[in-house]
């Protein structure tokens, strides 16, 4: 049997939005085009790593003194680099042949969140999302959360790169001392939660533990790479949660992340905001119940989990629960539109009148995910205009009523589908269907 | 407008305020009061312990090390206050001020949140009770519920969301500046038919059709669409706007602006550096605003508060990690400035909060509800039943508003 308003669902609940045919394509197994999507391998992201554009960007800083119109130049250089890379993110996410996989990529890294709110995470926010998130995003959430937390973007962004442990060789040596930012928010955001059963003393003997991990600088080997600095680890045993970790230099950090991973209070706190993220802003106990479930079940199998989404009832029987967030609108209006060069522009300004320019949250807990968070008066003519705009750029390149039925199908209601049949104009049909509450929702 | 349920119950008081907003705009009268209220939220827990340095506390300088403010009178120095404190030097611009009797702070203050979440503090800043996640309604929005019905928006949330502390059952109006063109009335009412039966976009739409007008008329239109070359531009297109409606006799009268950039874990610096910068854009918002108030600047009270101060001891890294107490600022024309107040409870070890941040011994609750009885005239009952339930021992504090 056919099911196109599964269909829709699939495509704006789990992916981006309905490419051109796509409706009709899955209508046959809309559940099971999701799921093809978490058996294929994730598909490399090729592109200069990470480490060489940190290095670049140190050598950079180094020389303002002397060259400050190199660093000027390098800046604005950086800065268009930037604009290319979320340019190229909108585009993978709008033109994914498994946009799935895409949504959960984005999940991830926002749950991770570096900003360019700090400089430095400019030139490395998308290759943060490529190197420590992308390659786990169905794997293991333990090696996510290593990855995430040697990864250079995050060890600067968060300032444990310089954190040093007070009676450690460096620290001893020098006027340097611990820094808790990047212990802090690991326990409060990425794993346990803010009431995950954690206190000061265990904020500040887990940033102990990670003393010494940090980024290699310019003159030392592999400069912006992750670099375990030895003299710079606390010595001694600390005790985070109540559990022991012997002296063991780096190891101990390891040993904590898989326990912080494994703990229960991080499969309720990764389950709360899958379930709001995919359910609904205020999701069933019941939904969070399996997905928490299935995460400590499986060791925290990030593809079981993905899969547990797909089978939630919730997510189908209620279609439409969610406000799309300005980067799922902007992505979407190129899914089903498709996106060209004149485009970029206009896709950019969107996201940053509607105020969420990619990788630049206010803080590390990234964006929020509510209707409240993202609809105020202000907010919503913001959108209104934007879809004015949209359609009447691309009016003319697509039917409206072909692709208001290609894309909110069977969930549009008589009333949108009147307005865009009667607008004066082809691209204000295209702005109705844009700014139509089908469209603005998922 | 805001648009969620509350998370979990209602507070007293907030059912008058729904009924309010259901009823006809036609029967309502005008404003209650002619006096502003500015909210700034510095999101990121600010240094209160740099902002307003006690230079002359024999503590101070060896806790903060490097990154001590320097003694007023030296280079990079602090501007004197009032002899034990001074104010940070990016603060220039507002500094006379105090002298004027437009600027006070207040030391060692801190809402009733003890932990060091960001969110979490941020929430009861702004949910107004002592527990984060209590209510989804916030206290400025409460506070609305108790000015009684009018034919307007009274709340003005300044930028694209409304943050918690306007949230709730009374509608509030929101302004950011677009460089989209507008569209025309019959494309909106188009809209406004389709939203119908969406109940989180329709009643937003209609808020916003409604503002849109008032909002060109007052500022200007195409507002922001013309991007200056300041380093602080952001800030004070907001700050600007903000002050334009606040000025007009029939615009809001309470607003809300946030202020980024407090959470300095490293390179915090003394007279430059990230908490210098941050200071900067505050300085250039408090001057856009009292500009764009004109007269009724002295009308006026602006009230500065953060999640939590940060430790008093300098971190490793040069800066500064989340503590608890740390100093508010008050500033308009209608406080009672030119003075430090607050119960100064010392650097020595024994007497910080557990051994490591300022010690707390003013509730913010208790500023914050003094200006708003002092100022808007929001009695104390409803301050205690409605705006901060279980706030009675924050106790109004004397000699903030005439």
């Amino acid at each position: 049997m056919r099911d196109f308003k599964a269909a829709t669902v699939a495509v704006t609940r789990f992916g981006f939005g309905a490419a051109p045919g796509e409706l009709n394509a899955i209508a046959g197994d809309p559940r099971g085009w999701l799921k093809q999507q978490l058996i294929a391998p994730d598909p490399v992201v090729n592109g200069t790593p990470s480490s060489v554009k940190l290095a670049a960007y140190f050598k950079a800083q180094q020389q303002k003194a002397t060259d400050p119109a190199g660093t000027q130049a390098f800046m604005s250089q950086m800065r268009d680099g930037f604009k290319n890379d979320i340019v190229q993110r909108t585009i993978a996410a709008a033109a994914s042949a498994t946009p799935f996989r895409e949504r959960l990529v984005q999940f991830w890294s926002n749950h991770f969140t570096v900003s360019i709110q700090r400089s430095f995470v400019i030139p490395v926010a998308t290759g943060f999302e490529n190197e420590a998130i992308r390659p786990h995003t169905l794997g293991s959430f333990k090696d996510m959360l290593r990855a995430v937390a040697m990864h250079p973007a995050m060890l600067l962004y968060l300032d444990n790169a310089e954190s040093v442990g007070p009676d450690s060789k460096a620290g001893l040596r020098r006027d340097k001392g611990l820094n808790e930012n990047l212990a802090r928010e690991m326990l409060e955001l990425h794993t346990l939660g803010v009431n995950g059963g954690y206190s000061q003393t265990d904020v500040t003997e887990f940033a102990n533990i990670l003393t010494g991990w940090s980024v290699a600088k310019l003159g030392e080997p592999n400069a912006g790479s992750f670099l375990y600095r030895t003299d710079c680890h606390e010595p001694g045993s600390k005790t985070l949660l109540g559990r022991v970790y012997p002296d063991a230099g780096m190891d101990e950090g390891l040993a904590a992340l898989e326990d912080l991973a494994a703990r229960p209070q991080t499969a309720t706190h990764i389950a709360t905001k899958l379930a709001c993220h995919f359910v609904a802003d205020q999701p069933p106990q019941s939904a969070i119940d399996k997905l928490a479930v299935t995460f400590t079940n499986t060791g925290g199998d990030l593809r079981a989990v993905a899969l547990a989404l797909v089978d939630l009832p919730q997510i189908w029987s209620q279609p439409l629960t969610k406000i799309k967030t300005p980067n799922d609108l902007v992505t979407s209006v190129y899914r089903t539109f498709g996106i060209d060069d004149d485009s970029f522009e206009h896709a950019i300004g969107g996201l940053k009148m509607m105020g969420q320019t990619p990788f630049d949250a206010l803080s590390p807990a990234g964006w929020p995910d509510t209707a409240a968070d993202w609809i105020s008066s202000e907010a919503v003519m913001i959108r209104v205009q934007w879809a004015l705009a949209a359609g009447q750029k691309l009016g003319g390149s697509a039917d409206p009523r072909t692709a208001a039925l290609g894309s909110i199908g069977p969930l549009a209601s008589e009333r949108t589908m009147a307005e865009i049949g009667n607008a004066p104009s082809p691209g204000q049909a295209l702005a109705f269907l844009i700014a139509s509450p089908e469209f603005q929702r998922r | 407008m805001s648009l969620i349920l509350p998370r979990r119950t209602f507070l007293g008081g907030v059912g008058t305020a729904a009924l309010a907003a259901g009823l006809p705009r036609a029967v309502l009268a005008g404003a209650p009061t002619d006096k502003r209220f500015v909210f700034i939220t510095l999101r990121g827990a600010m240094d209160g312990l740099n902002v307003v340095p006690p230079y002359a506390d024999p503590n101070y300088a060896a806790l903060r090390g490097q990154i001590a403010i320097a003694r007023p009178g030296t280079a990079g120095g602090a501007t004197d206050l009032n002899g034990f404190f001074g104010l940070h030097p990016a603060l220039s611009d507002i500094a006379p001020w105090y002298k004027e009797g437009a600027l006070l702070p207040i030391h060692a203050v801190a809402s009733p949140y003890r932990n060091r979440s960001h969110f979490d503090g941020q929430d009861v800043l702004e949910n107004g009770t002592t527990t984060p996640l209590e209510t989804s309604v916030g206290w400025l929005n409460r506070t609305l519920s108790t000015m009684g019905a009018s034919n307007r928006l009274l709340g003005l949330a300044v930028g694209l969301t409304v943050p918690l502390s306007l949230q709730g059952p009374v509608q509030v109006a929101s302004w950011a500046p677009s460089k989209l063109p507008e569209p025309d009335t019959s494309f909106l009412s188009a809209i406004q038919y389709l939203y119908q039966s969406d109940t989180i976009l329709a009643p937003a739409l209609a808020d916003g059709i409604d503002q849109e007008q008032t909002d060109n008329q007052t500022i200007g239109k195409g507002t922001g669409s013309t991007a200056g070359s300041g380093k602080y531009d952001d800030q004070t297109i907001l700050a600007n706007a903000a002050g334009k409606l606040l000025a007009d006799p029939n615009g809001p009268r309470i607003a809300v602006l946030d202020a980024e950039g407090w959470d300095t874990h490293v390179r915090q610096g003394a007279a430059t550096g990230r908490l210098a910068d941050a200071l900067g854009g505050l300085s250039a918002t408090l001057v856009a605003l009292r500009s764009a108030l004109g007269p009724v600047w002295n009308q006026t009270v602006i009230v500065m508060a953060t999640e939590f101060g940060r430790t008093a001891h300098a971190n490793g890294t040069g800066g500064t990690d989340h503590g608890t107490a740390t100093a508010t600022l008050l500033a308009g024309g209608a406080i009672l400035g030119g003075k430090v107040l607050g119960s100064w409870p010392g650097l020595t070890e024994d007497k910080l909060y557990q051994g490591r941040d300022l010690m707390p011994t003013t509730d913010l609750r208790a500023v914050i509800k003094t200006v708003l009885r002092n100022h808007l005239g929001v009695s104390q009952s409803q301050l205690e039943s409605t705006v901060f339930p279980n706030s009675a021992a924050a106790r109004p504090i004397a000699g903030i508003i005439a």
